[in-house]
């Protein structure tokens, strides 16, 4: 078997140091990702560095009137912490509806925006894939892609992001702060994923060695508001076809906010915000809400077998947005 | 497995009896009560306390593990395996490949004939992607994979094909195994008479067994004795196959598979591929050495149920009389071996019909040979005849248990034989009692709840019943005991326990005073667990074994052990159409905007002659329901279509039912019996799959209007264009 380097440090200070410059060392959080792709032989690190015992778990008030999640925090503490649940409802139940209680248990926060994704090319070393292998090709495009993304994709790789969490984050403007050895930097979750382009291999804007300690969320009025579903093909245990997070505000028929974030349909989470801007200010009716999800697909570009996508993501944000004006009026 | 002569066409085979089988145990009068009675498995406890071994579980000195490497191409020939970097790997004791693997008996194989997928590491060719096509034998597990993975394979590709329809170019007619195509009355003039005809094509994808145990294999040497520990489904018919294929005597072979967690067929078809490389690994090596296939592996080397791809037509008079039912079922096959999906067995026994015509096709495309899976033929096939009855109901604007009901037959439709005993009309009628069906509005689209749509749907269905040739021995213990030996299986069904019970009864004695022993070849020959003939075969030899003891007990020197085997017996059985049956009945929502469906009540009435046991029947019936749900809403082997290999070989891409795809479901029994049969059992294994999926595809379509003819129902074959409105894709107009 291919060996490897178990670190446990304490401080972040010194798990950053295991980490910077070493090109074989990773950081490893609930392991329910990284072991599964070094078992496959996807991941080879030659360091592992577990940062379950850096003091970076648990949620707390943020000064503003926001929260700050800490990135070992599992997800079912963060699902199940009140404030979360009062205050950014879409965020809990897009946490209960991923994966299983035993590996939420192990799962954390700052993990799951880094996990991997669950293109069954990605996951096998015997065939090519751009964004294990650069430059070996993309199975998918021409492959089975049944559940593969409808938008900006690049000819390079057309592999959805997994996560259900991340969609509600973007939904409600969450930053991720990160350490690297100069100190500790921010940056929006909207920026955080980069665009597929010819990189595939490169999804974020961390710097090498950067370790997320927090996600916070900004104090919002519309987020009590909102709601997660996930279309999946079985009741549970299953990756989302498509996701939606919402959170809408609607004052006397007039929507005064939106926020919108789809799942399942591209590289990271994508936040609606074409479809926002239709919405805002405008009539709260199912009409609008098609409208804006007519506005906002029109730049879907399906592969050969994925086109219900378009349809599904259309329906699921009119009918999401729907039953959230009803509740809200 | 479906390898075995099934219903009235082998049986007419069979020279008539002269001998007429009394059963020992008539309702009329009930026998002691071990049969019958709810009893908890009698390793359970072992179970869920882990004192139980598996295959892989089995403690063993001096033990090596190998570790299999399969083909990455789908067709061509292997250019070379280059092994300079693995033999100097740490704990590497060899590598076996085609150039230096022991030679096999290319003759070896099953029912239908040679099969070429256990002919492992004989040649350069890869026949399939996942082809096993070398073992890397270390010291440790680990060791070994490591070493698997610096293995350097390259090959010459060639083109494949794995495009498989009923037209296909290659198609030809299906093996004649188990009796031919039936061919009665005129189908086409029939039809042209009929008031309403029926014609549509109904797929199923491949399927996997899937079961939770992944196949192990332990062998070695003692002397001059191959022993082995396997994970099958019948430790007999395996160890023949061993034998077989490597050339040794049979009484050399010596297979035990103690403990299996479930099988579904896939533990069934001959010799696994763990096994025959175990038993080539220790006898290059001369070590004990275990092969375990990884989940991944089980799904690329181990047998799977093929795609089917059916049209049926069905002509009805207005009245709902069954004209003709032309039934032509194509399925995969690999060149490799032989095999008969035989899904148009429910069609030659279900329905009345003035003609019957059944046509059945094998498409040789480059798959690993497909083997049976739960309820071989009879599910897919019973997924087309009865989503086609459903469409016959519709156009009739017919009740469809109604339709059913009208068409029940005096005699087999295509044998001619008597019924020994038929109960489908009972399942049907207590059934729809139980469900409610007598509310339901026939209409498709009428019932909503929110934005769900609700609908219900039935399915009819039976299943091939019998029993095949076994051997039991009884010794009769000087402390009053009774010793009770079969080379039967228990893969998770409860068996044990169910012998156990059966040995009880036959010997007037209580179930603590039996000691069984199973599961192990060198008891003497024995039908495996599989085409829900396991405990029909092995019950019928532990009675008449128990008979002969007692007749011979009175005054008789203790130890005494008496043996029998039921070849002549079965032989001597009158021939007639044998099944058990069952009416499904399903409630289901649709939500129109995702296409989510989800089973909201399955209930299931069958007759299947004498229960042993209620409590582990009803175990298993619910189980099958539940594969029969897999089936319907989620179970696909994917392929990729330019490369042909599997694209979701593992239980994250290949779905099954989740705990939260399973509803409240119910499963009884209406009172049956077997006069076939000394204990009037016909069994449980397979019937409650069988017609669940088209119970659950016509619900969909009296949701929503909309017919599902191809599993599984995926949410993007249901997902509809625009959210509210209302009745757009309601094609019926119906009253």
């Amino acid at each position: 078997m291919k060996e490897f380097a178990y670190h446990r440090p304490s401080q972040i200070r010194e798990a950053l140091t295991m980490v910077v410059g070493n090109e074989g060392a990773q950081y490893l959080g609930g392991g329910t990702n990284l072991v599964d792709l070094m078992k496959d032989g996807v991941e080879m690190p030659t360091r592992l560095v577990d940062v379950r015992h850096l003091p970076l778990d648990g949620v707390r008030a943020a000064p503003g009137g926001g929260l700050v999640i800490g990135a070992t925090t599992t997800n079912s503490d963060a699902a199940a912490h009140p404030e979360v649940r009062r205050r950014y409802p879409a965020l809990s139940q897009a946490v209960l509806a991923g994966a299983s209680g035993q590996l939420r248990n192990m799962a954390t926060v700052g993990g799951n925006l880094l996990q991997r994704t669950r293109c069954a090319y990605y996951a096998d070393p015997s065939q090519p894939c751009n964004k294990r292998s650069p430059g070996s090709g993309c199975s998918a495009i021409t492959g089975e892609h049944h559940n593969h993304a409808v938008l900006g994709w690049s000819d390079h790789c057309v592999a959805t992001h997994p996560s259900d969490m991340a969609v509600a984050l973007a939904a409600f403007d969450a930053v991720v702060r990160y350490e690297t050895l100069d100190g500790t930097h921010e940056i929006p979750l909207s920026e955080f994923y980069l665009p597929v382009g010819a990189t595939p291999q490169h999804e974020t804007v961390l710097p090498s060695g950067a370790l997320i300690t927090a996600v916070s969320l900004p104090k919002s009025a519309v987020s009590p508001r909102s709601q997660y579903r996930k279309v999946r093909e079985r009741a549970s245990y299953a990756f989302a076809n498509v996701s939606i997070a919402a959170a809408l505000d609607v004052h006397e028929g007039t929507v005064r906010s939106a926020r919108i974030a789809l799942g399942g349909v591209a590289s990271c989470p994508w936040r609606a915000r074409v479809a926002e801007s239709v919405l805002q200010d405008g009539a709260a009716t199912a009409d609008k809400f098609r409208a804006a999800a007519d506005a906002e697909l029109s730049a879907a570009k399906p592969l050969r077998d994925n086109g219900y996508k378009v349809t599904l993501a259309r329906n699921l944000i009119e009918a999401v947005l729907t039953e959230l004006a009803a509740r809200t009026k | 497995m479906n390898a075995f002569p099934t219903s009235a066409s082998a049986d007419a085979e069979r020279p008539a009896g002269h001998r007429t089988v009394t059963p020992s145990a008539d309702p009329a009068n009930p026998p002691m009560s071990a049969v019958g009675t709810a009893r908890t498995r009698v390793e359970g406890p072992g179970k869920v306390t882990g004192s139980v071994r598996y295959a892989a579980d089995e403690p063993m000195q001096d033990l090596a593990f190998g570790w299999v490497v399969t083909s990455t191409v789908t067709r061509g020939r292997i250019r070379d395996i280059d092994i300079s970097a693995v033999e100097g790997m740490p704990g590497v004791l060899g590598v076996i490949d085609h150039r230096n693997a022991p030679r096999l008996n290319l003759e070896a194989g099953s029912f239908f004939g040679p099969d070429g997928g256990m002919h492992l590491l004989q040649n350069d060719e890869v026949p399939h992607s996942g082809r096993p096509i070398a073992l890397v034998v270390a010291e440790t597990m680990e060791q070994a994979r490591s070493a698997a993975a610096a293995l350097r394979v390259t090959y010459d590709e060639e083109p494949h094909d794995v495009n498989f329809s009923l037209e296909h170019p290659a198609a030809r007619p299906a093996t004649s195994f188990f009796g031919e195509d039936a061919t009665v009355g005129d189908v086409d003039a029939e039809l042209a008479a009929s008031a309403v005809v029926v014609d549509e094509r109904y797929r199923t994808p491949e399927e996997h067994g899937a079961a939770m145990e992944p196949h192990s294999a332990t062998a070695w040497w003692e002397d001059e004795r191959l022993q082995v520990i396997d994970s099958n489904q019948g430790p007999f018919l395996v160890a023949m196959t061993v034998a077989t294929l490597f050339s040794l005597d049979p009484a050399q072979v010596r297979v035990r598979a103690p403990h299996v967690g479930g099988g579904f067929g896939s533990k069934s078809a001959g010799c696994g591929p763990q096994l025959v490389l175990a038993v080539m690994a220790t006898t290059t090596l001369g070590r004990p050495v275990r092969v375990t296939l990884t989940r991944s592996q089980v799904f690329q080397t181990v047998s799977m149920r093929p795609a089917t791809d059916q049209r049926v037509r069905i002509g009805a008079d207005a009245d709902g009389r069954l004209r003709a039912i032309d039934h032509a079922s194509a399925f995969e096959v690999s060149e490799l071996a032989d095999y008969l999906e035989n899904c148009t067995e429910l069609s030659n026994t279900l329905y009345a019909a003035s003609a019957i015509r059944t046509r059945r096709t094998a498409v040789p495309v480059d798959i690993l040979p497909p083997y049976s899976v739960r309820g071989p033929g009879a599910t897919p096939g019973s997924f087309a005849l009865e989503s086609a009855m459903d469409e016959v109901a519709e156009r009739l604007r017919m009740d469809p248990l109604e339709l059913r009901l009208r068409n029940e037959p005096t005699v087999g439709p295509v044998s001619g034989l008597p019924f020994s005993r038929r109960n489908l009309v009972a399942c049907l009628r207590e059934g729809a009692r139980r469900f409610g069906w007598v509310t339901r509005d026939h209409r498709p689209r009428t019932r909503r709840e929110g934005r769900l749509l609700v609908g219900t749907g039935m399915a009819a269905t039976s299943f091939g019943a019998g029993a095949l040739p076994s051997s039991a021995s009884i010794t009769a213990e000087t402390d009053g005991t009774f010793t009770v030996a079969i080379g039967a299986s228990d893969i998770g069904t409860g068996a044990r326990t169910a012998l156990s019970a059966v040995a009880a009864e036959a010997l007037r004695v209580d179930p603590e005073q039996i000691r069984l022993l199973i599961a192990d070849s060198d008891l003497g020959p024995a039908w495996s667990a599989g085409g829900s003939r396991g405990t029909t075969s092995w019950s019928w030899a532990i009675t008449e074994a128990a008979a002969e003891l007692r007749s011979q007990l009175g005054d008789a020197t203790l130890p005494l052990t008496v043996s029998f085997d039921t070849t002549e017996s079965l032989g001597e059985l009158p021939p007639m159409e044998r099944h058990s049956y069952s009416a499904v009945f399903s409630e289901v929502t649709v939500d129109p905007a995702t296409g989510e469906v989800r089973v909201r009540r399955l209930l299931g009435m069958f007759a299947v002659g004498r229960v042993i046991n209620p409590l582990l029947a009803r175990s298993q019936l619910v189980g099958g329901m539940i594969m029969g749900l897999s089936m319907a809403l989620h179970e696909e082997g994917v392929r990729d279509p330019a490369t042909g290999r599997h694209v979701n070989a593992d239980f994250a891409g290949y779905h099954i039912a989740a705990h939260a795809d399973v509803p409240d479901i119910e499963a009884d029994f209406v009172p049956d019996y077997e006069p076939g049969d000394p204990s009037g059992i016909k069994g449980v294994g397979e019937i409650g799959t069988v017609g669940t999926a088209a119970a659950i595809a016509n619900a969909v379509w009296h949701a929503t209007g909309l017919r599902q003819r191809t599993l599984p129902i995926r949410l993007d074959r249901v997902l509809e264009e625009r959210v509210g409105a209302e009745n757009s894709a309601t094609r019926c107009d119906l009253r």
